[in-house]
């Protein structure tokens, strides 16, 4: 059984994002990028499964710029097999990817995308849906637990009320929450395998995807700044305040 | 607290720009330390760094390492985060790939090495000790020896010490004392105390492998009859797996001024029935075989310099952009600001940041001449190499780790008051520091090492070549415009003349009047280190200009020139005043008798 995991290259999780100046987007001028944090565990579980005996092949994609191909790498030498680049300079939205791994999935006839369940970049969390709505694939998401027998998939999710286990009929799409591993560290032997390991380039043209945003940002900005507490005299004070000042309840 | 980042802007910088990482991938043997690997294992050291051994660096300190019934416990995690180390494949990382190591060269090492020590300087004394057994073995050891002992001491599995000191043989290893008798077998048993063992027992792996320094029966006096000894903790049996315990034994552990996680054993060996050893190489040679490990080993402690330059910035840094403290200078009832605003704490952060990055540069340049000294096709480039790795392994060692004590201090009065109390970690760095100037041999015999066998013996013919190569980089820097290139042009010519002179002066002096140059020479050390710290910085300031004029708008460059002006003025103008030391000095050193101390 093939794994196909879709890793994204975003701003990272240490560093204080600034917006630029014209307000157009946040600045990612010289800013320290790795994979979003829930695809790496999206890739240890892809791994897992291979190593228990379940899955045959462990296959990353990454859409965007030539740098993704650090991302992948680095996807590979946790244990990926090999690596796929679609190799694209525009700005990627998620209906884009979707397509994008829609197409890839054609080629690559995997029994199991595993996503993250949102990149913490823009916190999206539509491409795995998407991506199963194009497919017409069962999807299970926001994975806390998962178990694959033949081809069914039982997943347990986590959701609003707490968790909720489903069976999957495979293919199908997984999206992967923060509690499904704890991903683990590159070895340095694997890190230097990882170079060697097979990496493809790919365009949205030779997959015959139509990349163009649909979506047009209009502004970014910084959070409001948080200002000063007060302090209430008593809990009937802070309700009144929560229900009349900040509307909250 | 704050964790430690490993600076990978700068690491790669002075790789690439500085220490010629793309040269060093096409040496013999380097071919796999292509940049983007080099950037991936960087990456994920400087991981590894931060998320495990960073937060160890404090409560190791406090809980410390413990001794109980000659046996020492280490501070909780540490156990956990040693098996993760090797498990991750650190351990191996410079060792050869005949013994299972990754082969990869020094200068990245250095770099990878540099985050083990600044993350937590204790932990990192472990694999640094290991490393050296190795390179003796490697060195020395018969081919049994190597079949026995090496495949796990380079994954870390099991772990080594250097056993040298004795009560009465410190920096004098002539006086060492431990026999060693011969026994029909063909081994020895080995019979005396040794102090000072770093790692000399713990509870991290199964087995140590301790080398020892001992004199068979009919040895000659002095350093001529001391020979080298594999003491394993138990014996290994002709399969490989573990025998009885051998009688060698932590009778105690020092307690120190830092490095707290770390146990400083004191040995006894042969206490019981006598501890089995096995002869490394020729008897009478051991200290020569010691000697050719010295150098690497006097390297890694250099890199404990650096790290902890950068890991006492790091803090005060994080430190002076949170304490809000009066208002700006000459500001009357503005808003209170944080102290990095105030012109005294940012001349304490750019002196801390200007010296990290000076001695990593020094650090750096000097592994990469090491790995084309080993590596290079052509003899007379390894030679040249050598010579300029022998000239500054005492500068990297004596310059850097001195630094790295002021530079900590600096750290605890950036922090004011807070910086005297441990919670904020300050005070750690300094107390860690200080050891590193004084085990592989104290900065005095750095000082001697680098005037008398790297310079007077030679008749200063390497340091020679070294002023040639600062001189060349005038012309580079005339040609910059502003006046942070003026500035650093003018301090550097002026600091290459001090060292010029200074070094003149030894030369003429060593061999007529050598308690004259001996009284200079730690000023000399100083001074050496300074100058190629400006050097190097220079160069670095040109690098970066060749990119900011190249479009490349990070302002990692425009920094990188500030730091280099910064030390120009501030650090670089000490030469003159060093030199005069050196070549004036004496007199006053000596002036006093020794009974009106």
């Amino acid at each position: 059984m093939k794994i196909l995991v879709p890793v994204k290259r975003v701003v990272d999780y240490n560093v204080k994002v600034r917006v630029k100046p014209d307000g157009s987007d946040v600045d990612l001028a010289n800013v320290k990028m790795s994979m979003n944090p829930f695809d790496e565990i999206a890739v240890e579980q892809a791994v897992r499964l291979k190593e228990a005996g379940v899955a045959s092949e462990v296959v990353v994609v990454s859409a965007g710029v030539a740098n993704c191909q650090e991302t992948l790498r680095t996807a590979m030498a946790t244990g990926a097999d090999r690596g796929i680049l679609i190799q694209t300079d525009g700005e990627l939205q998620p209906l884009a990817v979707a397509r994008l791994l829609k197409a890839v999935c054609e080629k690559e006839q995997p029994q199991i995308v595993f996503c993250g369940k949102q990149a913490i970049d823009d916190d999206a969390n539509q491409t795995g849906q998407m991506l199963a709505g194009l497919l017409n694939w069962p999807q299970a998401t926001f994975v806390s637990k998962v178990a694959v027998a033949g081809d069914q998939a039982t997943v347990t999710r986590e959701i609003d009320s707490g968790l909720e286990t489903v069976e999957v009929r495979l293919p199908a799409v997984l999206t992967a929450d923060l509690r499904l591993n704890e991903p683990r560290y590159a070895t340095l032997p694997n890190i230097m395998k990882a170079k060697k390991k097979p990496l493809e380039t790919l365009t949205p043209a030779a997959l015959g995807v139509d990349v163009t945003a649909r979506l047009k940002t209009l502004k970014v900005a910084e959070p409001a700044k948080r200002t000063a507490g007060i302090k209430v005299a008593d809990a009937a004070d802070l309700v009144l305040k929560l229900k009349t000042e900040a509307k909250v309840i | 607290m704050s964790e430690y980042y490993a600076p990978l802007r700068d690491m790669q910088f002075v790789l690439k720009e500085l220490a010629g990482l793309d040269a060093v991938a096409q040496l013999p043997g380097c071919e796999e330390a292509t940049p983007d690997l080099v950037d991936a294992v960087l990456e994920e050291a400087a991981r590894f760094a931060l998320e495990v051994l960073s937060p160890l660096n404090y409560p190791g300190d406090q809980e410390g390492a413990t001794w109980h019934d000659k046996a020492v416990t280490m501070p909780a995690g540490f156990k956990e985060a040693y098996k993760l180390f090797v498990e991750s494949g650190w351990a191996a990382l410079a060792s050869e790939p005949e013994w299972g190591g990754q082969g990869l060269p020094k200068v990245v090492a250095a770099a990878v090495g540099e985050m083990w020590k600044a993350a937590n300087h204790a932990f990192s004394l472990c694999p640094l000790l290991t490393t050296g057994a190795i390179e003796a073995l490697v060195l020395s050891g018969s081919e049994e020896l190597k079949k026995t002992y090496l495949e796990k001491m380079v994954s870390g599995e099991w772990t080594g010490t250097m056993n040298l000191t004795e009560p009465n043989a410190g920096s004098d290893l002539a006086a060492v004392r431990t026999r060693a008798e011969p026994q029909p077998d063909g081994s020895y048993k080995i019979y005396g105390q040794k102090i000072f063992i770093t790692y000399g027992d713990h509870d991290m792996v199964e087995n140590i492998v301790h080398l020892v320094l001992a004199r068979t029966p009919n040895a000659p006096e002095g350093v001529k009859g001391i020979s080298l000894f594999v003491v394993p903790k138990f014996l290994v049996n002709a399969d490989g797996s573990l025998g009885a315990r051998n009688d060698a034994w932590c009778v105690s552990i020092e307690h120190k001024l830092g490095i707290h996680a770390s146990p400083t054993a004191i040995m006894a060996f042969g206490d019981h029935s006598g501890a089995i050893g096995h002869l490394v190489g020729e008897e009478n040679r051991g200290l020569e075989y010691m000697f050719i490990m010295m150098n690497a080993a006097r390297f890694g402690v250099g890199l404990e310099g650096v790290a902890v330059c950068e890991r006492a910035y790091q803090r005060a840094r994080d430190y002076a952009r949170e304490r809000i403290q009066c208002t700006d200078i000459g500001v009357r009832g503005g808003p209170k600001v944080p102290i990095i605003a105030h012109p005294d704490v940012r001349r304490m952060l750019m002196t801390m940041k200007a010296y990290a990055e000076a001695t990593r540069a020094l650090a750096y340049v000097v592994a990469a001449a090491h790995d084309a000294a080993m590596r290079h096709p052509d003899e007379g480039e390894r030679k040249a190499n050598q010579a300029f790795v022998d000239l500054m392994i005492p500068v990297v060692k004596g310059w850097s780790t001195e630094t790295g004590v002021m530079v900590a201090s600096l750290g605890v009065q950036v922090h004011g008051g807070m910086g005297y109390v441990e919670e904020t970690g300050a005070a750690q760095h300094l107390r860690d520091a200080q050891i590193s100037t004084i085990y592989e041999g104290t900065t005095g015999i750095q000082a001697n090492d680098l005037i008398g066998r790297k310079i007077a013996r030679e008749s200063g013919s390497t340091l020679k070549v070294v002023i040639e190569a600062m001189r060349a980089l005038d012309a580079d820097l005339a040609q910059q415009a502003g006046g942070h290139f003026v500035a650093i042009r003018n301090r550097l010519r002026t600091g290459v003349d001090a060292l010029a002179a200074a070094g003149g002066w030894l030369v003429a002096t060593y061999g007529s009047d050598v308690r004259a140059a001996a009284a200079g020479a730690v000023p000399f050390l100083k001074l050496l280190g300074t100058v190629a710290g400006g050097w190097l910085m220079a160069r670095a300031a040109l690098a970066a200009q060749a990119r900011i004029a190249a479009g490349d708008s990070d302002p990692f460059f425009v920094a990188k020139i500030g730091t280099a002006r910064f030390y120009a003025d501030h650090i670089l103008s000490q030469a003159p005043g060093l030199a005069s030391t050196v070549t004036d000095g004496a007199e006053g050193v000596m002036a006093l008798p020794e009974d009106m101390f």
